[in-house]
């Protein structure tokens, strides 16, 4: 588990996401927090609703069913020290969050993290595509999502094989199903 | 060792770059007993420092400094600052290369005589033959130890192989084999063989792969004629009144302008720097740029008709294990015109690791459609399609006057059009790479767009005629008996195969031809 995201449980006054998306993403104070992966975020640049987006945005964007939700948190985590150093980023996020949030309550009266089916957020999503917060957070996803290392064996990549001696002797050509 | 040369020195031969064609060419030199210093940009790395991780590595070996696209490409789209994938490290390209070594086709160096007009492409004959080249590139594949070549046996196939060879046959391709690779399949020229490690493009680390930084720069530099600098980014070529040319203005590792006076300059920096050099050089006497009084220094950019076939099958491939790319279909490499297209392709093996997957298997794509197909990623296939491309005058490198790198001077810009020809060409692989991992079970094939280029080439072509070309059949150019090219810009047609055997053999038939000139005392 990353030094940053501390593992906590739900506070007293944690406040519940509701039905959506973010059902198992609360925020409790300056934190999001998830119970169920014994994780906190801490934010002070950011609110921490906007960070609770942008973790319901990420798996929205890239959602792979077996990855939890605490590696989308770290993916999108550097948008909080990006807002701390820089006004405009930190306009552009909080903005892009408050967008898609009035997309999402104009068609369902809700904000865009509670809708409750993925294929509601993803109609809204298609709204901003292409727009500046959007590609932001998608491609930062491309890097900060799949190159996390932790991730590698739940796709059933290997990583680095030199220091292993290749795969010479480790399966380079094990198949035998054809 | 490593001789330091004096920056007042105007007897050594300067070459613009250590990759596979510089590297080559001063290796070459230098056992031939030719004072060479080797400018190289980039930095020098140990074979111990290259970094089994995809991303790290391109921070580490990749060619960052700012450049431009323009043109309808996806790359311009996705990739609008890194339209080529290319090192920017002593070795070149010949560190992240994947090792495929093939020789042209006799018709290859013919293409406007065997392809005729055809609209839009600037289609001419290299000036020299493949009879000519034959020994040349004999030469090469001993060099380089080239699988199936000097009795070196094949490797052996990995998964992605295994699935890619059965459904070539399920679908009726001959010429399947794990290629011709200049990676060690047993021990050679003090190197070991391959471990199977499948970084590959990411700097092998057991040695067993050719590249300049280990195989050749250490055998010149052992003579006691080569001194490599590394970090010395050349920003000039300088001549005399009489329009030869006299040496070279570089920044060194401090910052520091340095001049080094030459009696010979040879540029290799890779198809997009060796047009931006030439025309950063432009002078008084040489208003467009050095050697460019034919006007086509920068153009006829050619990156190779590319794409790739990813496939996802309902059982393990474990893809990126071993050899990224030991495996050809050779069969569609010909010349047929019945296909719709002229020019021909190979289908080889490929694979990306996750992260490197995730960028380049839909670049811009999100949601289900993409997530899925990468949940997908320990049971796929993979193959890279690489196929000629046309040449075309307005597919070029020019100078970008409102952008400037980090010394000042202007990037270059690359404007790329697919032709007609490129897009029949690569819409037929997509069907006949499909179809391939069809006849095996796939449950799904992803057609995937090219990457930013690999291959760089053309933009200083040969040609016989002054007019038609930069170089002549030796790569010295047409305008400056002393100023040679000795990359893949001299391309004059890019042919279907991976292009580094060709740059290495006429590497080496170039240094021949220089030394013979030194020695009658003609340059
Ligand atoms: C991932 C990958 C896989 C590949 N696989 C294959 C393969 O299997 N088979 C194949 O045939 N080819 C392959 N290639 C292509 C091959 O690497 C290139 O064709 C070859 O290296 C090009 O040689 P070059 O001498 O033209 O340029 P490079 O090898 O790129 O060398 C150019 C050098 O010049 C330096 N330079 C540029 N400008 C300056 C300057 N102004 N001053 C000083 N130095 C400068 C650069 O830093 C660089 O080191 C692959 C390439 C990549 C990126
Ligand atoms: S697979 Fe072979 S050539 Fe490739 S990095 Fe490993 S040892 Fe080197």
């Amino acid at each position: 588990m990353p030094t940053l995201i501390d593992r906590r449980g739900p506070s007293r006054r944690a406040v519940l996401g509701g039905i959506g998306a973010a059902g198992a993403l609360m925020v409790s104070g300056a934190a999001v927090l998830n119970p169920r992966e014994a994780w906190g975020l801490e934010v002070s640049a950011l609110k921490p609703e906007t960070m609770r987006t942008l973790i319901v945005m990420a798996r929205d964007i890239y959602p792979h069913d077996r990855v939890p939700d605490r590696f989308y948190a770290i993916a999108v985590k550097p948008y909080e020290a990006a807002a701390a150093k820089d006004p405009a980023t930190k306009t552009l996020i909080e903005d892009g969050v408050v967008t898609l949030d009035t997309l999402a309550k104009a068609r369902h009266g809700t904000a865009y993290a509670d809708l409750g089916w993925e294929d509601q957020r993803v109609a809204v999503l298609r709204q901003i595509e292409g727009g500046a917060f959007f590609e932001k957070v998608r491609s930062g996803l491309v890097v900060g999502l799949y190159n996390q290392e932790e991730v590698w064996p739940i796709f059933g990549y290997e990583g680095s094989s030199a220091d292993k001696g290749g795969y010479i002797d480790r399966g380079f050509n094990d198949l035998a199903w054809l | 060792m490593s001789a330091p040369f004096d920056l007042n020195d105007d007897s050594v031969v300067v070459i613009v770059g250590s990759g596979a064609g510089g590297g080559t060419l001063g290796t070459e030199l230098a056992l031939k007993g030719i004072k060479v210093v080797i400018l190289e940009a980039g930095q020098r790395h140990n074979m111990e420092d290259f970094i089994n991780n995809e991303w790290d590595s391109f921070a580490q070996l990749a060619w960052t400094d700012m450049r431009t696209t323009s043109g309808s490409w996806r790359v311009h789209k996705n990739f609008p600052n890194l339209p080529a994938w290319i090192v920017k490290a002593v070795g070149g390209s010949s560190v992240h290369w994947a090792g495929a070594s093939l020789r042209l086709q006799e018709h290859e160096f013919k293409t406007h005589s065997t392809y005729g007009g055809l609209e839009g492409a600037n289609l001419l004959d290299w000036p020299i033959t493949l009879k000519e080249l034959e020994p040349w590139y004999a030469k090469a594949e001993d060099r380089m130890g080239v699988t199936r070549t000097n009795g070196i046996p094949g490797l052996p196939g990995n998964n992605n192989f295994k699935v890619f060879e059965a459904g070539a046959k399920k679908i009726g391709y001959k010429e399947v084999s794990t290629g011709r690779m200049a990676i060690n399949s047993e021990p050679r020229a003090d190197r070991g063989s391959c471990q199977q490690i499948g970084f590959c493009f990411q700097g092998c680390k057991s040695g067993a792969k050719w590249s300049t930084l280990i195989a050749e720069i250490p055998r010149g530099e052992a003579t006691g004629n080569l001194e490599v600098r590394p970090q010395s980014m050349v920003q000039k070529i300088e001549h005399d009144a009489s329009g030869k040319a006299t040496g070279v203005v570089y920044v060194d590792k401090d910052g520091k302008t340095q001049r080094q006076k030459a009696r010979i300059v040879a540029v290799a920096g890779n198809s997009i720097e060796s047009p931006r050099l030439l025309l950063n050089s432009a002078s008084n006497m040489f208003p467009d740029g050095l050697a460019n009084s034919s006007g086509q220094v920068g153009r006829n950019y050619m990156r190779h008709m590319t794409g790739s076939v990813y496939a996802v099958f309902d059982k393990p491939v474990h893809m990126y294990r071993g050899t990224t790319m030991a495996g050809i279909v050779r069969d569609e490499a010909g010349f047929d015109t019945k296909r719709g297209f002229v020019g021909g392709y190979e289908l080889e093996t490929l694979s990306l690791g996750l992260p490197f997957m995730a960028a380049f298997l839909d670049p811009g794509g999100w949601g289900r459609s993409f997530t899925s197909a990468m949940d997908g990623y320990v049971n796929m296939a993979g193959l890279w399609i690489v196929g000629e491309d046309m040449p075309q005058e307005t597919n070029r490198v020019t100078l970008n006057t409102s952008v400037k790198d980090q010394y000042g001077l202007p990037v270059a810009d690359v404007h790329f059009d697919d032709h007609a020809n490129d897009v029949a060409m690569r819409d037929h692989a997509y069907r006949q790479g499909t179809a391939m991992y069809e006849a095996v079970g796939a449950v799904r094939a992803m057609p995937t767009p090219p990457y930013p280029s690999t291959h760089n080439l053309g933009t200083n072509r040969m040609s016989e005629k002054p007019r038609d070309g930069v170089v002549n059949k030796h790569g010295q150019t047409h305008d400056v008996p002393n100023l040679f090219v000795s990359d893949g810009s001299q391309f004059t047609t890019g042919g279907a195969e991976n292009p580094t055997l060709t740059i290495v053999a006429l590497a080496l038939r170039q240094a021949d031809f220089i030394a013979g000139e030194m020695s009658k005392k003609t340059i």
